[in-house]
């Protein structure tokens, strides 16, 4: 249609859709002026006022028919009709309120859970930084050691390197998160903020609303500029919103800063689990890294980073050209270069931030809350199709008086809609509500909760809208499908479902049940294997002893310490703390096992152990001070730990693990024999038990230990064995530190069971969800099963009152009811056997030592099912065994 | 209901473009004149008339306005507008088109 006829079509078009009662009468008044003029003209012809008048109405054809398709002639009428149909299926749902509501509710819940698990994705894994300019090319970079899996961090001038060399980035900039005690007035508590490159804030498309971001120069030098940028909530909360912020002074891990900018209000920097506080440039780096490295050493790595690629450049290519860059710098810079490249992530993927650890939980959650729309879905369709049963008078009269079957097809798929807007409006009002919700599932720090915001935003949306089209589809299409058998005669016919037949029509409604008995089905068995395998996880020794062992830490560089002065204080800490009565020994490691902090890691060799060409043997390692393997509750197999003796001045020691001992002496005692560590040599002085280092999902792996002393760093955790209670031994260790220097803040305690707790969390929260969602599939499932048979039990009531008559008794009624229920279940169970062998395998990722086919799991699975499905048809088996007979075939 | 056969169906709506594009009528008077004109042959029953010009009217090919009729009843009044006319001189083409054709068809001899 050409524009210009558009326009002409227009005023008619208007008139039909919003005077469509005036333009009915005025097409009636037509028909029967033509009418009139037809009989005037038989009369003339000599017909009686009867006869004129019939034959009249022949020559016409049926008027009714006419009215009907003069309608669909207005302009094909697809909005008219849309818009009548929709006043036609309003009126219908509110005649059916409970209908409705049980039917928007189902649909709720289940666009409800899909809106929230999108807000999640979008707002963790795809576009996790509010404010950041064009996040979809942003790229998380890292780098990577051969013979090491995974990143590792980066130095600072191999960064700097990239920078200047990548010609496909359009910016690169680090972000790597700190901490700080924070006092303003007389309140302390602790700020997490990231150390940044200079261009932060220019790379990342955010403009300070108060002051400025950093220059060029200022992350350049050693400590040289001490000067910091707020975030809005902290100068909201913390400085009132002070107007004259800007230049002023505050001590952020001791040292005086000068604040010289207030981020945006919704910028929460760029790291996925925390919001971010304040922000510092990497000139500071020695202040806020406990590592304190030094900026132009490169093979002091700290730095994690992102990269915006250029448009149109492909992860691909720019990995390439990363590559080619990384292996310059080897070749430039063997000693520390060697065997080490770079490499980039997508966000969702970044390896150094809570991205990578939320991953495979909402990957299944996605999975899984698509389940839950489908069986949702099925409930409604189950519920729309009984009442199609109701309506099937209604629909032949339309059918008789010249609705055509697509017309009536289009009035089930806009009562469809209705129902499916309806849902996904208030499903996205509940993922509005619950979009912050995954932090809560989260254990907190320091009393601080994680940063984990849902986003709801037009991509968010856009997906909503699509699924409840597609609800739409699915809920309209059965009814719909019953449509097609109807015949004019329909109304006539009597339909009779008997509970045992159950045959034509019964079949759709049955099949519904089978479909959302097999997904629950699923869902059960996945939310048994995670809570088996969190079973696991907590009750699987970690190697070390959890339960009387505490850990936590004292603020030796944000005091300010150097490491003569920690080195002094570490000790005098430890002979207090080992005097004191309940405290059988305390002991410092640079990292405390499953814990934030990351192991320092070496390439290593070994005397006598010739690895082969490919082979760069590395290792992660722990430093730590004596005693530690006593406090820790480590088995020591032989020779000795490490005690005061071994300190720097002392010839250099190494404890190993027996995966060790395996992999580079072929089992032999080791004591005495060699190791090089750092490109120096240690000697071996004892072997300890293998125990879990970094996650309770790892493999055994070889793992060793050097003394704190020879290896220093002067922010160490401190590990306490005690019997006390956690509050006391808090209490007594401020007071042993204060004792000491009243300075110092004392960091969170916790046990060191609190710590395996806090390090299987995502599994928690894959547990804590998948059991919620199944618990809720399950139940629509239970009502599904429940609603079916209550349909055929009273659908059958004379069937039933025959049987009784010729004598069965209540009971033969009841099992009869029951065991037609369970077979809709058992057919349910096969497809659920069979979907979930295939599966739970997507569970993998999240499973520790239980096999994603585990037969006790599924056993009880299938357990739980039956229970529900037998529940679910216990209250229509007993309405059955009360048909009164006399009654029924009085009827 | 009667269904026009096919061929009417494709010419009916190119029939009543031309009989509005003589004068504006009421539906009424366009069934008479399409009797008259077609001598009865084409047989359009009233019943395929009505739908067909609420069709046109959609299209935006006529408009429609009430009006007092001869025998001073109110009376809706068919007429053509811009883009029917327009209409109308396409479908006369065609039609004269594909209608010598189809007589150059028919009346090959036969060898």
């Amino acid at each position: 249609m050409d524009i210009q006829q558009w326009l002409y079509s227009m005023p008619a078009r208007f008139r039909s859709l919003f005077h469509s009662n005036q333009v009915d009468q005025e097409m009636k008044e037509e028909l029967r002026e033509h009418l009139d003029q037809q009989i005037k003209e038989n009369i003339a012809r000599g017909m009686s006022a009867e006869e004129a008048r019939r034959m009249a109405v022949r020559a016409m054809g049926g008027i009714t028919q006419i009215e009907q398709q003069c309608r669909d002639a207005r302009g094909g009428n697809l909005l008219e009709d849309f818009v009548q149909d929709l006043r036609y299926g309003f009126r219908q749902l509110l005649r059916n309120p409970g209908f409705s509501v049980l039917a928007i509710l189902c649909l709720t819940l289940g666009t409800g859970a899909n809106a929230v698990v999108f807000s999640w994705v979008e707002g963790i894994l795809f576009r996790p930084y509010p404010l950041v300019a064009h996040q979809e090319r942003l790229f998380a970079l890292a780098g990577t050691a051969r013979g090491e899996t995974g990143a590792t961090e980066l130095s600072w001038s191999d960064f700097q390197d990239l920078r200047r060399s990548c010609t496909m980035c359009e910016d690169a900039f680090v972000s790597k998160i700190t901490g700080s005690t924070l006092s303003v007035g007389d309140h302390a508590e602790t700020a997490r903020g990231s150390i940044v490159s200079a261009n932060y804030f220019n790379a990342i498309g955010v403009r300070p609303v108060l002051g400025r971001g950093f220059d060029t120069s200022e992350d350049l030098g050693s400590d040289s500029h001490p000067v910091v940028v707020i975030s809005y909530d902290l100068w909201r909360d913390r400085y009132k919103s002070d107007p004259n912020i800007i230049g002023r002074m505050q001590r952020f891990n001791n040292v005086p800063h000068t604040i010289i900018g207030v981020a945006p209000r919704g910028f929460y920097g760029t790291f996925v689990g925390w919001a971010m506080q304040f922000w510092v440039p990497a000139s500071m780096e020695e202040t806020f890294e406990s590592g304190g490295y030094k900026l132009e050493s490169r093979d002091e790595r700290w730095i994690e980073a992102y990269v915006r690629l250029k448009p149109g450049v492909t992860r691909k290519q720019a990995q390439q050209e990363l590559s080619a860059i990384g292996a310059r710098l080897a070749t430039d810079y063997p000693a520390t270069n060697r065997g080490r490249n770079f490499a980039i992530w997508t966000l969702w993927e970044t390896p150094f931030n809570n991205a990578r650890t939320l991953l495979p939980t909402l990957e299944v959650m996605v999975a899984v809350v698509a389940f839950v729309l489908l069986i949702a879905c099925a409930n409604v369709a189950n519920l729309l199709l009984v009442r199609s049963f109701t309506r099937r008078h209604e629909m032949s009269i339309r059918l008789a008086i010249g609705a055509s079957r697509v017309r009536l097809l289009k009035q089930l798929l806009t009562e469809g809609l209705i129902l499916a807007a309806l849902g996904t409006t208030s499903g996205l009002v509940v993922a509005y509500w619950c979009r912050h919700a995954l932090a809560l599932l989260l254990p907190r720090r320091s009393g601080v909760a994680m940063y984990l915001p849902g986003q709801i935003d037009a991509r968010v949306m856009a997906l909503s809208v699509g699924l409840c089209l597609l609800v739409t589809l699915i809920v309209g299409f059965f009814p719909a499908l019953h449509t097609r058998k109807l015949d004019l005669a329909g109304p006539l016919k009597a339909e009779s479902a008997g509970v045992v037949g159950a045959r034509g029509r019964a079949w759709v409604r049955s099949g519904l049940v089978v479909f959302q008995v097999s997904l629950s089905f699923v869902l059960l068995v996945g939310a048994a294997l995670l809570l088996e395998s969190l079973e696991k996880i907590r009750t699987t020794s970690p190697g070390f002893t959890t339960t009387s062992v505490v850990t936590t830490g004292v603020s030796l560089v944000a005091a300010g310490y150097d490491e003569q002065r920690a080195k002094t204080f570490q000790d005098e800490l430890i002979d207090r703390l080992s005097a004191l009565p309940g405290v059988e020994s305390a002991a410092f490691a640079r990292v405390t096992p499953l814990g934030y902090g990351t192991y320092s890691s070496t390439p290593i060799a070994v005397d006598g152990y010739q690895p082969s060409l490919e082979e760069q043997p590395a290792l992660e390692y722990n430093q730590v001070g004596p005693s530690y393997f006593s406090t820790m509750g480590i088995p020591l197999f032989s020779g000795r730990e490490f005690t005061r003796a071994d300190d720097e001045n002392a010839p250099l020691v190494a404890i190993v693990n027996r995966t060790m001992v395996a992999r580079y002496w072929k089992g032999e005692d080791p004591l005495g024999r060699r190791l090089q560590v750092k490109g120096r040599w240690v000697r071996i002085v004892g072997v300890v038990a293998d125990s879990k280092y970094e996650s309770m999902r790892e493999a055994t792996k070889p793992f060793f230990y050097v003394p704190l002393r020879q290896d220093f760093v002067r922010g160490p955790a401190l590990n306490i064995r005690t019997h006390l209670p956690l509050p006391a031994v808090s209490a007594t260790l401020v007071r042993e530190v204060h004792a000491l220097d009243a300075n110092l803040a004392v960091y969170e305690m916790i046990t060191l069971q609190e710590q395996v707790n806090r390090s299987t969390s995502p599994q928690l929260v894959a547990v804590t969800l998948v059991s919620i969602l199944g618990g809720l599939a399950l139940l629509l499932a239970g009502v599904g099963l429940y609603g079916v048979m209550s349909y055929a039990v009273a659908q059958s009531t004379k069937e039933l009152g025959l049987r009784m008559a010729l004598g069965a008794g209540a009971a033969n009624l009841l099992r009869l009811v029951i065991s037609r229920g369970l077979r809709l279940t058992a057919g349910g169970l096969v497809f659920g056997f069979m979907a979930a062998l295939a599966l739970t395998k997507l569970l993998a990722k999240l499973l520790y030592s239980v096999s994603p086919h585990d037969p006790m799991v599924f056993a009880s699975a299938l357990a739980v099912m039956t229970i529900t499905a037998t529940s679910a048809c216990l209250l229509p088996a007993w309405r059955a065994s009360r048909t009164d007979p006399a009654r029924v075939l009085r009827d | 209901m009667s269904k026009p056969s096919d061929l009417v169906q494709g010419t009916l709506d190119m029939l009543i473009l031309k009989i509005l594009a003589l004068e504006p009528l009421n539906g009424w008077a366009i069934s008479q004149r399409l009797k008259q004109i077609s001598s009865n042959v084409l047989g359009v029953s009233d019943g395929s008339l009505y739908p067909a010009l609420h069709k046109l009217q959609h299209r935006g090919w006529i408009r429609a306005e009430w009006k007092p009729s001869e025998n001073n009843r109110r009376a809706k009044f068919y007429s053509l507008t811009r883009v029917g006319r327009q209409q109308l001189e396409k479908e006369t083409a065609n039609w004269n088109r594909v209608s010598a054709a189809i007589s150059g068809i028919v009346q090959l001899k036969e060898a």
